[in-house]
């Protein structure tokens, strides 16, 4: 019959009216079922179960981040040794696809670089979020920061964050990203024990305790195999006849070079 | 103009000289995807053997390669700047493809493939327009992506954008004395811009683009009985511009179409407002840099992207994926090209004039799959997930179970529904059926792939034809619709996502545990390992695959989704070029429409389902 097919289609709409506005006129509408209210804010986390789809009323009620959630990147500075975790050594800015870090790495007074960044900057304009520095980063000292509320009235210079801008406590790296944060103190520990268990057997080995004499008849060992080596690269004849048999070898090159140019140019 | 280059002897022993001789002169890149040297003057009469004696009806790329600064080994000695290469497919037959390059001195043409593969058409154009290589014979030879008036062909080696800075990323300038400039402080005339001689920007007017469109008559030849009964009317043709369109519909895209009435005679896509050049990017970049940049090409399904390109690099590296990260990788691919069909047919919908509520519907559960997406990935859209050698992170506790809730109740039970809503409906029969036809032949001719086709009769999908990754375990149809029309395309669709549901629940039922990550080195940092295996001797972001090239693809939820990478053995692709679905489908746009009304073509562009991210790239 024609309009049966209308009449279908009508039915799942009417459906759907009347399962929403149903759910909102309960007293708690299944939105808030399970979310959670902090500073007078309810974020809210869809269960899977949950038919539908929730409306959120941003800004005053916001979604649940999950932890890998990544927008800008963060310094993290270690609250516990008090100082920046990065080294500058420019990893994050080589890996950037948009290159939009820059490091100016800091000098003693001397001038002579050291393992410290004097500027970070990140151009939060042209960073793509994509978190390849925190992933390659080598000293865990750059990482993804949720916070998504960045507008500004200008782009330049509110969004090219500095250090100070960037930098975060340790403590909020870990409430950001807990699961992630215990990995990586675990790997820390089981480093830093291993680590200490090295040391202690250095510390206890017969290395530690060889006397003046003992070290100047290793370093003659060490100057005769070095000696040796060389003599088996060299196949055991003298400098001076090594030399000039490189010459010679050098000077056939020359001339066989030069005949291939005289029959090239015939 | 310089002397052609010499090669080897023995042409004997190649393939398809016996039938065309001379045509094939060599081979290339032997070790990683064989490709044979064609003579230009043999190219068309190769073509045509290829296609119909060999079955090759499917010519899937087309692109040209710059060897202008070119460092590898094996091209020493080659005089020709250019090479032109076509890949080839077989629809009927399946299988791989036979690689064709035709090496093009500066300044000289090619025959236009046009008159054999009409769907070469609009890939030609594009080369035209990024490398200033003329085809000869081709029927509408004009830029493309750019403007007319465009100074240069940016795809060129020697061309340099404004604010170049460096020929490959990483910049030295960012570390250690870090040297970024705003581009506020640059000006667009410093020394980072070039002029064509003569050049005045206050005397300077914008060649005149408009072309008329196709070969429409004008004016239209009048009925001499209709002149008798009405003699003060008449008609003309007139050429109106559908768009460019708000980019919230499909994308900012213009049809240039002739139309006599409400009839349209002739229309031809105009595109190129989201054009960002990514392919020149895509060689600045590492390899490594190119994988969140893949997520922008086709913004709504970043993970296939991924997935395409990960698998080219892949295949060109030799690198070998864990068994865990193969299915994570399907679960994610066909997660994707769920949600992707169900929002395509929302928004044909809406094309339709069905505003917002069918789009909404067909969407809803697009949230909860995105939300899965940002859980593992940490983000809904740009998911930057796939890894060469594997997925970045492992799935987290309790995905799975959320996962297969979905699979197991929500997207049937939401696929059932779309289907009660929309397909018995009159109106969307009324509208969709018998409009937008065009015969299966004319679409393969044209380069079509993907649901296109399959909604007109041919079974043609990559996972079945070519398989990649690990589809060859699961069990699934590729389901086939006979009519060809907007209504086919939509309804497609639904079956393909049904099949996709069904590759779903096997996957997520036979997922294994272990790795994610293949062989160190290539798979980037694990949350769990340290800082020795992410740098693997720096081999986590240089990553250096041996000389040569690949063309690999995937049968993405548009279609037929490839990438053609070259390794100069350098850390960045020498050649990176995207075979974009969209992009390519929209061949068959102008012929679908002509005899349609104007309201039918709005439809039929939304039943072929482009992104313009991927369209102008």
């Amino acid at each position: 019959m024609f309009g049966t097919g209308l009449l279908k289609g009508l039915g799942v709409t009417i459906k759907h009216l009347i399962q929403t506005y149903t759910d909102d006129m309960q007293e708690v509408p299944s939105r808030y079922r399970g979310s959670q209210e902090v500073n007078g804010r309810r974020i809210i986390r869809q269960p899977i179960d949950q038919e539908g789809l929730l409306t959120i009323q941003y800004p005053e009620e916001k979604r649940l981040l999950p932890e890998r959630f990544r927008f800008i990147p963060m310094l993290i500075w270690d609250t516990e040794k008090g100082e920046d975790r990065c080294t500058a050594c420019g990893i994050c800015a080589k890996v950037c696809p948009p290159q939009c870090i820059w490091i100016v790495r800091d000098t003693d007074e001397k001038g002579k670089p050291v393992t410290r960044p004097a500027e970070f900057y990140i151009d939060a304009v042209v960073c793509m979020s994509c978190s390849f520095c925190a992933e390659f980063c080598p000293f865990d000292a750059i990482k993804m920061n949720h916070d998504y509320e960045l507008a500004v009235y200008d782009r330049y210079p509110q969004l090219v964050y500095d250090m100070e801008e960037l930098t975060v406590p340790l403590e909020y790296y870990a409430a950001l990203w807990p699961t992630q944060y215990a990995q990586e103190e675990e790997r820390r520990r089981r480093e830093e024990a291993e680590k200490a268990a090295k040391e202690q057997a250095k510390a206890a080995g017969p290395k530690a305790q060889r006397s003046p004499q003992g070290r100047e008849a290793l370093k003659q060992k060490a100057a005769e195999r070095a000696k040796q080596r060389q003599q088996a690269q060299t196949g055991g004849e003298d400098p001076e006849a090594r030399k000039a048999r490189l010459e010679e070898l050098k000077r056939k090159a020359a001339e066989r070079a030069r005949q291939r140019k005289e029959q090239g140019g015939e | 103009m310089s002397e052609p280059t010499a090669v080897a002897e023995g042409t004997e022993q190649l393939p398809f000289n016996d039938a065309v001789p001379g045509a094939v002169l060599g081979t290339w890149a032997e070790e990683t995807d064989k490709a044979y040297l064609v003579a230009p003057d043999k190219l068309i009469p190769l073509l045509t053997h290829l296609r119909d004696e060999l079955g090759y009806d499917y010519l899937s790329n087309l692109t040209c390669v710059d060897y202008l600064t070119y460092q590898g080994k094996k091209r020493k000695g080659v005089q020709e700047r250019f090479e032109v290469v076509y890949h080839l497919y077989s629809t009927r037959k399946g299988g791989g493809h036979i690689a064709l390059h035709v090496r093009v001195p500066e300044n000289e043409t090619v025959p236009s493939a046009v008159g054999v593969y009409p769907g070469a058409n609009l890939q030609e154009r594009e080369v035209y327009d990024l490398y200033g290589i003329r085809f000869e014979g081709h029927p509408n030879l004009r830029r493309i992506l750019l403007w007319e008036g465009f100074h240069g062909h940016p795809m060129r080696k020697d061309w340099k954008e404004a604010y170049y800075e460096q020929d490959t990323k990483p910049f030295k300038s960012r570390h250690p004395r870090g040297g970024y400039q705003f581009h506020e402080d640059k000006l667009p005339w410093g020394k980072n811009t070039t002029y064509p001689p003569g050049w005045d920007p206050d005397t300077w007017q914008e060649p005149v683009a408009y072309v008329p469109v196709s070969m429409a008559p004008h004016p239209v030849v009048q009925d001499p009985e209709e002149e008798e009964r009405r003699p003060h009317v008449h008609t003309e043709s007139i050429v109106i511009n559908l768009g460019p369109h708000h980019p919230s519909t499909h994308g900012v895209f213009r049809m240039l179409t002739r139309v006599e009435g409400e009839t349209i005679l002739a229309l031809e896509p105009e595109m190129g407002y989201l054009h960002r050049n990514h392919e020149k990017i895509g060689e600045r970049n590492t390899w490594l840099m190119n994988m969140p940049f893949t997520d922008r090409l086709d913004y709504l399904n970043s993970m296939s992207n991924n997935w395409a390109y990960a698998l080219a690099v892949e295949k060109l590296a030799g690198i070998q994926v864990p068994e865990r990260a193969e299915y994570i990788r399907v679960i994610m691919a066909e997660l994707t090209r769920i949600l992707n069909h169900m929002w395509s047919i929302g928004f044909l919908l809406n094309d339709l004039g069905a505003l917002q509520t069918p789009a909404l519907y067909a969407i809803e559960e697009r949230e909860m799959i995105l939300d899965l997406f940002e859980e593992v990935s940490g983000s809904r859209m740009m998911c930057n997930y796939f890894r060469f050698g594997g997925v970045v992170r492992d799935l987290t506790p309790g995905w799975l179970e959320r996962a297969r809730y979905l699979a197991q109740e929500r997207l049937p039970r939401a696929l059932d529904e779309l289907d009660r809503l929309i397909s018995e409906n009159e109106i969307v029969k009324a509208r969709c059926r018998g409009v937008g036809y065009l015969s299966a032949e004319d679409l393969i001719a044209l380069s079509v792939s993907g649901p296109m086709i399959r909604a007109a009769g041919v079974a043609y999908d990559i996972r079945k034809a070519e398989p990649y990754g690990i589809y060859d375990r699961f069990e699934f149809d590729i389901p086939t619709l006979p009519n060809s029309d907007v209504y086919d395309r939509y309804y497609i669709r639904l079956l393909e996502a049904r099949e996709a549901v069904r590759i779903l629940q096997q996957a997520l039922r036979d997922i294994p545990g272990g790795e994610v990550h293949g062989p160190p080195a290539y798979a980037s940092a694990t949350l769990e390992e340290g800082f020795g295996t992410i740098l693997g001797g720096k081999g986590g972001y240089t990553l250096r695959p041996p000389e040569g090239e690949i063309y690999s693809r995937i049968e993405a939820p548009k279609g037929e989704l490839g990438f053609y990478l070259v390794s100069d053995g350098k850390p960045n692709p020498y050649r990176y070029h995207v075979r974009a679905p969209s992009y390519i489908n929209l061949n068959a746009l102008g012929p679908m429409c002509v005899g349609y009304k104007v309201a039918d073509a709005i439809v039929v562009l939304g039943a072929i389902d482009i992104v313009l991210g991927e369209v102008d790239r």
